[in-house]
């Protein structure tokens, strides 16, 4: 969900969020509970033709998939000595289509649109749950991968930087301190734009 | 413009005194206020937005005493950080714009509309899907900038805002800053980011040292910090 929406103007990108959300919960079950090659197969087809309605660039949708496909690399071969052919090429494709759904959602949806549907979705249950701050935490939670990555990332060179490659020390200091630091301010920010409740 | 008074403002961080009975009244459309680290410039800019409680004295804005209306003045000053990379809270461009507005119950219509005004003056229109955080320095600096503008504050108080930012990034902010209506209260280290203002305010040691037209009271500054004219 890190930033790779793709906009776009089909019928899937102007779907709305929570009925993509709802068919994305559905379709995903139905694939996980099918045990025939022949049903996976007309999932396939139909998977296949959403893409083609949303229209995306093809290198897009792969990179989306390529991460599953080395899980797949390791998880076939053993499923393949433990239960079969078949129970493997059921796995594996059941597998690709639940990624491939939820790849398409997010490429079609920005996140704004999912932060809506989500507190749409928790409305009925106000009384218990603030659907603003769940909304918000999710958001944060997003935006933080890419914050952290680069915090990991520039601690990992100074550490080289100073020769100290092999320590633990070195890397999980300055990353919690800086991390620590970046929710500090990050929540100034946050303050500063008026969610200071 | 908005008046913004400190009244005999004095804050402590573990028992130092950071800021030390400062009283001003800001009443020019351009302010900046300059001083060495830990001269307590930041803290009193953070005190226009509340950010900072001061542990003694008063500080108002438009006659809003932030003490109790801290956030309906939030309401009117927006605040842009040194490091974009901390104000950035949503994935994409368009998205962290429109952020600001939610809570400020807006018809859909409207806030898409001030959404794309926003990306539109600052540039960033053809960037307004990317990731935000795969921006440079400089064009994330403007997502800051256009975020906070989005919300039309009336006055805008900056943090050091280009000393991240290489020369031609921070020219390219200088010149957004410089263009904007609103009352501007900027804290730099970078000098020239203040040409034109209508009043420096030079911090040492959490007091105020020189207060008066740029070119007075910077001369009083590259003194104090020993630095060639």
């Amino acid at each position: 969900m890190i930033g790779v929406f793709h906009p776009g103007r089909s019928l899937v990108h102007r779907a709305p969020a929570l009925a993509k959300l709802g068919l994305l919960a559905v379709l995903v079950t139905v694939i996980a509970l099918q045990t025939s090659l022949v049903a996976l197969a007309v999932a396939s087809g139909l998977v296949v033709a959403l893409f083609l309605v949303a229209w995306l660039p093809v290198g897009l949708v792969w990179r989306q998939i390529v991460p599953v496909l080395w899980l797949l690399a390791f998880a076939v071969p053993v499923q393949v000595v433990f239960g079969g052919w078949e129970a493997a090429a059921t796995m594996a494709v059941r597998l690709v289509l639940a990624v491939a759904l939820a790849a398409l959602y997010t490429l079609t949806t920005p996140v704004t649109a999912t932060l809506d549907a989500m507190q749409a979705l928790l409305r009925p249950f106000r009384r218990w749950i603030d659907p603003d701050r769940v909304g918000l935490t999710l958001a944060l939670t997003i935006r933080c991968v890419p914050l952290l990555a680069d915090i990991v990332r520039e601690v990992l060179e100074a550490r080289k930087a100073r020769g100290a490659e092999g320590s633990v020390v070195a890397l999980a200091v300055p990353v919690i301190v800086r991390a620590l630091q970046t929710a500090e301010h990050l929540g100034d920010a946050l303050t500063a734009r008026g969610f200071d409740d | 413009m908005n008046e913004i008074v400190f009244d005999h403002v004095s804050h402590e961080f573990d028992a130092e005194r950071v800021v030390d009975d400062v009283s001003l009244v800001l009443r020019e459309h351009r302010i900046g206020i300059v001083g060495a680290n830990g001269s307590g410039k930041s803290t009193l800019a953070r005190m226009i937005n509340g950010l900072v409680t001061p542990t003694a004295g008063r500080v108002t804005v438009g006659g809003l005493d932030l003490a109790r209306h801290a956030r309906e003045v939030r309401r009117t000053v927006g605040f842009v950080f040194t490091n974009a990379d901390n104000q950035i809270v949503m994935p994409t461009v368009r998205e962290d714009v429109a952020f600001t507005l939610r809570r400020h119950k807006l018809e859909r219509a409207d806030a898409a509309a001030r959404v794309e005004a926003a990306l539109h003056r600052f540039g960033l229109h053809e960037l307004a899907d990317r990731p935000a955080h795969r921006l440079s320095g400089g064009q994330k600096q403007l997502l800051a900038l256009a975020s906070v503008l989005v919300a039309e504050p009336a006055v805008i108080v900056a943090d050091e805002p280009t000393t991240l930012l290489d020369a031609r990034n921070a020219r390219l902010v200088g010149e957004h800053f410089a263009e904007l209506p609103q009352q501007l209260v900027v804290v730099s280290h970078q000098l020239e980011l203040l040409d034109g203002f209508d009043r420096v305010i030079v911090m040492e040691a959490g007091r105020v040292v020189a207060d008066d037209r740029p070119e007075v009271a910077l001369e009083t500054y590259r003194e104090l910090i020993g630095s060639p004219r």
